[in-house]
């Protein structure tokens, strides 16, 4: 018996159709595609995107050269060079990310002490010419003033669980 | 009668069913594959050597970029050996968080083998629904570490922070208005634990459509069945791990042989192959997707009920809570201490395994006593699988070497390393 049905099914390729008909279901099911442009998926508070340079609110920026987030860097991509300013405080005269370089990993923000260097939820940015993906300091300041709205609500909603 | 020479073919690297940068160089009797002779090297990379000049926690994010389909679980086997040196012992609720990623990432990894198989094969539907629930999977890994596949969120002594306890949700647009969006937005209400355990109801379904799509179907089993046959007794031998190895009928896995983290503590089953060709295979991931929901559904039942310490509260090994860093000047020494030199582990050598969705994945690490390891050999699963390749294609149709490879579940990440 079990061999008749099997033979009439593999006749009129039923495995065929019953596949066919989960193909059907979904053409006319709504669509879960996102209009990529215009719309985004939702991003994590936790995600780790292009790096920016902060400043406390009075303008100062919080970067102390401290060199934690140097000495951590899995793949040397930070390049920072320190000297006194006028009033004695100590700042870093460069301070370079090469984005090149950079693989993500978000430890330059997890050592940093003052919560200078922050990974941002921008993601999408090029570079149309060698070194342009080089950060400068004023760049990653810039990116800093940017988001700064963005980056201090994401720090707060996760600051329970750092 | 003229002479017949054999065709020598250079299949690869830049061939779409390389999986990667393969180059194959196949002997070729007309349509029949007298030889193929696998070449690697070229993602070479030098993890192992590049391990070696770094404190133990840097190499983490290094894990994740091996087998880059399952980057939790490279990460997992390295975390492990830098514990076992250290003789320290996880938090539980870590040991947890790190299972339920690990199955999560079992499923990300056979959705993309299943989705590229078939496409190797010729079918091209259910690589579109495979990527559908990767998305969902993603936004998980994404939620919990912040990237949506190199995670770099296993540490020595724990993961590095707890689950969140808010999803973030689609905003309004010109594509979808509010009511649609609030559809979207339905499983993202409460945590990232509803959102993983709604996944895991939806789940058993989609692998019905799957299986739906392939598993009787006659194009699917006329390119699967027979070929790439293994027996057991040759596949212990070929040295194959996972489900290479349980497609020809070995019970052999490491979560329940030589359990480790919690596994011993959750029910699930292994399924095992009987004829150990391309068909078992499929039917064993396939099954395999069906028990890492089954996993997962327990590890999100205990998480919800036991909270805890996510990592060691040892800060000679992991970094203090940022609060008491920014009060506290033992706690800011401790995070200066961790951040720039690291921590030495005793001297010794370690073995540490786990079941990495394509098989053992092992780190052998070598300590000196220094911050660095003395040296890291990675055992990669895929490696063992490749190095079979001709002997599985052998006397097969230059099509079926597509499938074989496919089989393997190769990536090149980790076999070049």
């Amino acid at each position: 018996m079990q061999a008749i049905t099997d033979y009439i099914k593999r006749l009129f390729l039923w495995e065929l159709l019953k596949g066919m008909s989960v193909t059907g279901k979904y053409f006319f099911a709504p669509k879960i595609t996102i209009q990529y442009p215009e719309e985004k998926t939702p991003l994590s508070p936790r995600f780790r995107g292009h790096h920016a340079l902060r400043r406390y609110p009075n303008g100062e920026e919080r970067c102390i050269a401290c060199k934690l987030c140097e000495a951590v860097c899995p793949a040397l991509a930070i390049t920072i060079e320190v000297a006194p300013r006028e009033d004695g405080t100590r700042r870093t005269t460069r301070y370079e990310i090469d984005m090149v370089k950079c693989i993500f990993c978000g430890y330059c923000e997890e050592s940093c002490p003052v919560d200078s260097i922050v990974e941002t939820p921008f993601f999408e940015y090029h570079g149309d010419k060698r070194g342009d993906l080089l950060m400068t300091k004023e760049k990653l300041l810039a990116m800093g003033d940017r988001f700064e709205q963005q980056i201090a609500a994401d720090r707060e909603k996760d600051a329970p669980y750092r | 009668m003229p002479e017949i020479r054999n065709y020598t073919l250079n299949f690869g690297p830049q061939h779409p069913a390389a999986h990667g940068v393969l180059r194959l160089i196949l002997e070729l009797d007309g349509e029949v594959v007298e030889r193929a002779d696998p070449h690697i090297g070229l993602l070479h990379r030098g993890t192992e050597k590049l391990a070696e000049t770094k404190p133990f926690n840097q190499n983490v994010p290094y894990m994740d970029r091996l087998d880059y389909v399952s980057m939790m679980c490279n990460e997992h086997a390295y975390v492990m050996a830098v514990e076992k040196l250290l003789n320290i012992e996880v938090p539980i609720r870590a040991q947890y968080i790190r299972v339920l990623f690990d199955e999560i990432t079992r499923i990300l990894n056979h959705l993309l083998w299943i989705g590229a198989h078939a496409l190797d094969v010729g079918a091209m539907t259910v690589f579109l629904y495979a990527f559908r629930e990767r998305e969902d999977l993603m936004d998980c890994y994404e939620a919990a570490s912040g990237a949506r596949l190199h995670a770099a969120y296993y540490r020595p002594g724990g993961v590095y922070r707890d689950l969140p306890d808010h999803m973030s949700q689609y905003k309004p647009s010109q594509w979808h208005n509010a009511k649609e969006v609030e559809k979207l937005n339905a499983n993202r209400q409460g945590s990232l634990l509803d959102f993983i355990e709604e996944f895991t109801r939806r789940f058993p379904k989609y692998i019905d459509e799957y299986e739906t799509l392939l598993t009787d179907n006659r194009i699917w089993k006329q390119r699967t069945i027979g070929i790439g046959v293994v027996t057991p007794e040759r596949a212990l031998q070929l040295g194959f791990t996972g489900p290479m190895l349980r497609g020809s009928g070995i019970a052999w896995d490491l979560r329940k042989k030589q359990p480790y983290e919690v596994y011993d503590r959750l029910d699930f089953a292994i399924p095992i192959g009987k004829e150990g060709d391309s068909y078992d295979r499929y039917l064993v991931r396939m099954e395999e997707m069906r028990q890492s929901n089954r996993i997962m559904q327990q590890c999100v039942e205990w998480l919800r009920n036991n909270p805890g310490p996510v990592i060691l509260q040892d800060h000679k090994i992991a970094p203090p809570k940022r609060e008491t860093m920014k009060e506290d000047m033992e706690a800011l020494i401790h995070h200066f201490k961790l951040f720039s030199e690291g921590y030495c582990v005793p001297e010794g050598e370690v073995y540490a395994a786990v079941e990495h969705p394509k098989g053992e994945f092992g780190i052998y690490l070598v300590s000196d006593g220094a911050n660095k390891p003395y040296r890291l050999k990675i055992r990669a699963p895929g490696f063992a699988h490749l190095s079979a390749l001709d002997e599985m294609s052998r006397g097969h149709m230059l099509a079926d070497v597509v499938a074989i490879i496919g089989t393997q579940d190769i990536v090149f990440g980790e076999i070049d390393r």
